[in-house]
């Protein structure tokens, strides 16, 4: 099975974001780019199904000077290619994404394509679908769970829903999957495995398509404001537990 | 690899049927001589892989003689002792799979004693390196190493909260690169003492007594990032070069005199580690830097309390250092310094080094306690108020294993600047 990890880089928030002096996008010298955690479930369900059906896992992310160590990463992890899809700094529109990956798919062989459910710079969720259109293929998103039937010409996926309700469907190969969580955490990539790539291997650049113009423009950004606190409850253990229970009887959360 | 070794006996003997010798008949059995054998014919494939990594040359110099045995920590709470690592070895079993290569804390005391000069704490890291380099890591130790990789330190906090414990200190910290000026003390603060709550004490302890003390001290702030010398030892060698490489960039921004550390472990790293890789400095632990100021502290206070101390393997046997904490120690008024059975070379490991700090559930599964639990009780033994320590591992360590021990209230666990903190600044707010 050829499977293919379609991945973008966001914003590390463990570091203070600033906004820049044109209000409209963040100060590029206060941001540290990661990998999408979302993709990275991505990769891991991919390579998950590898470890269990053999076949292939290619990353493909989009172009930038920073997204060459989360690549390398992709190898350490057990990809068998990686490869650099346009060039693009800072944030990108998911149309303008999705144009890209679709035109380097196109002359690809593959039959299963695994992409984070949604990317937490713009929470925006729609390089998954828009990319099975434009390649004409079906798409399942909020995924949980992929399991590939025995003659490896469709999957069964579980689609979660909000109060833990969760939807099952059949789906017909070649497919795009907007991964939510992979079957297990990421694993790690050790960082003299990924060294020794750096100094052994380069990454392929495919060309993307022509920039899109579609999509989101960004008029202002702001930084969120802080609303009400937390209530902290004090008191000894004794104090705390009635305080906690008088709490929820209130709310209506415990039988009287 | 579970290889069994292919055993082979081939018994031969030669007797002669009549043989008198002085009157005496010892014919048949009577003479009997066996022929040169084989008793086992050991494949030496693990062994020979192992001593092909750099660094692990020196295992088969092994003659099981034991001696590292007693004196390894680990043996006296399950059943490890480098001689048995070693043996394992030499049945055909290289180690990647087996829960034992990861329970060495890299403490020395086995080498300290081995005639033969194993050395395990080059050892275990080549070994584990190939471990890793395969994935073949805990977990719990893979999440502490991609902490490490992500954000500077094992806790996984931000950079930005590296500074946290200044706020409302009531002396300054200067940053270096907000005073952009050359200083006499670069102090690097380290990890567990930035981030841990615990920590946090011992660090405004030292701010304060380097205040008090007038000497001229900044720190890196949020430039600061983990010294890299646990995961060296667990085997992540290129995590290690990363960090040393970050820091080693981050030193060469500065001008300096002595860089002063509060983590044995990172004084190991910059004396003995980032030399190789082109960083080379004035390390001193905190204690080497304060012992020359033991005349110019002005004790306002006392600390009326019997204290032994744990002597940190890596200031310890790996770096020779045993002198200036228990100088600083008695000079304190009111300090009654008491010793453990094992102390200075033979001082026993807490558990934390050699990745040990992010092992605890894959030690669990293998010791019948933690090393730390078994070091308190030697504290307790000794009838001490306080177990002074002088690494930032060992507070969380030690006052855990003081509650998990029973000895919650008997005994209590406090770094050594602290103690000097509280004799110098007796109403300060801790």
């Amino acid at each position: 099975m050829k499977i293919l990890v379609v991945m973008k880089q966001v914003p590390d928030l463990a570091d203070e974001l600033e906004i820049s002096d044109d209000g409209n996008s963040l100060d590029p010298d206060a941001v540290t780019w990661v990998l999408n955690e979302f993709d990275d479930h991505a990769l891991e369900e991919a390579l998950q199904l590898k470890d269990a059906l053999g076949g292939s896992v290619a990353a493909l992310a989009l172009g930038s000077e920073a997204v060459d160590k989360a690549l390398f990463t992709a190898l350490a992890k057990g990809a068998d290619e990686a490869k650099k899809v346009g060039e693009f700094e800072g944030g990108v529109s998911s149309h303008v994404a999705a144009e890209a990956f679709a035109a380097a798919i196109g002359g690809m062989e593959y039959d299963l394509i695994l992409t984070g459910v949604q990317a937490i710079d713009d929470l925006d969720g729609q390089v998954g679908p828009l990319l099975a259109t434009k390649l004409e293929i079906p798409h399942v998103s909020v995924v949980t769970h992929v399991e590939v039937s025995g003659d490896a010409k469709s999957v069964t996926v579980h689609q979660e829903y909000a109060g833990g309700v969760l939807a099952e469907f059949e789906v017909d190969l070649p497919a795009v999957l907007g991964i939510q969580a992979a079957r297990a955490t990421p694993r790690y990539a050790p960082v003299s495995r990924v060294r020794q790539l750096q100094k052994e291997a380069s990454l392929e650049t495919i060309d993307g398509a022509p920039s899109g113009t579609s999509g989101l423009e960004v008029e202002r950004l702001f930084v969120p404001e802080t609303g009400g606190h937390a209530e902290m409850i004090e008191g000894d253990e004794d104090e705390a537990a009635e305080k906690i229970v008088n709490i929820l009887e209130e709310r209506g959360l415990l039988p009287k | 690899m579970g290889m069994e070794p292919n055993t082979k006996k081939i018994d031969g003997y030669v007797e002669r049927d009549n043989v008198v010798i002085d009157g005496m008949d010892i014919s048949g059995h009577w003479n009997r001589m066996l022929e040169p054998r084989w008793l086992q014919d050991y494949s030496t494939d693990a062994m020979d892989w192992v001593t092909s990594l750099k660094g692990a040359e020196s295992l088969s110099w092994c003659y099981q003689c034991a001696k590292c045995v007693p004196v390894c920590p680990v043996e006296h709470v399950g059943s490890y002792g480098p001689r048995k690592l070693v043996r394992k070895v030499q049945l055909g079993n290289n180690l990647m799979e087996d829960p034992d290569l990861w329970l060495c804390t890299s403490c020395a005391a086995c080498l300290r004693v081995c005639p033969k000069a194993v050395d395990m704490i080059q050892i275990m890291p080549a070994l584990r390196e190939q471990a890793v380099l395969e994935g073949k890591i805990p977990d719990e130790l893979a999440d502490a190493f991609s902490s490490m990789e992500q954000h500077g330190n094992p806790l996984g906090q931000p950079a930005r909260k590296r500074v946290a414990w200044t706020k409302g200190l009531d002396v300054d910290v200067p940053i270096l690169s907000k005073i952009q000026k050359p200083v006499d003390v670069l102090w690097y603060v380290s990890d567990y003492t930035s981030y841990h709550p615990r920590g946090h004490d011992a660090a405004r302890a030292m701010a304060r007594v380097l205040t008090t003390l007038g000497i001229d001290f900044a720190i890196l702030g949020q430039e600061e990032k983990c010294d890299g010398d646990s995961p060296r030892a667990a085997g992540e060698r290129g995590l290690f070069e990363m960090l040393a490489e970050q820091n080693i960039e981050t030193f060469e921004k500065y001008e300096f005199d002595k860089l002063v550390v509060m983590d044995p472990h990172a004084y190991n790293a910059f004396k003995n580690h980032y030399p190789k890789m082109g960083g080379e400095y004035n390390v001193l632990h905190y204690t080497q830097l304060l012992v020359d100021y033991i005349d110019k502290m002005e004790f306002k206070g006392s600390v009326d309390a019997t204290v032994t101390y744990h002597d940190p393997c890596y200031l310890g046997r790996h770096n020779g250092e045993y002198d200036a904490p228990r100088k600083l120690l008695e000079a304190i008024p009111g300090v009654k310094l008491t010793e453990m059975p094992h102390y200075k070379a033979t001082g026993f490991c807490c558990g934390g080094g050699g990745g040990g700090m992010w092992l605890d559930g894959l030690a669990a599964d293998h010791q019948s306690e933690r090393l730390s639990e078994r070091r308190v009780r030697e504290a307790v033994g000794t009838g001490a108020d306080v177990l002074s320590v002088a690494c930032p591992y060992e507070p969380s360590r030690f006052e855990d294993a003081v509650k998990s021990t029973g000895n919650a209230g008997s005994l209590d666990v406090l770094d050594i600047i602290e103690l000097i903190d509280r004799a110098m600044h007796p109403d300060a707010e801790a």
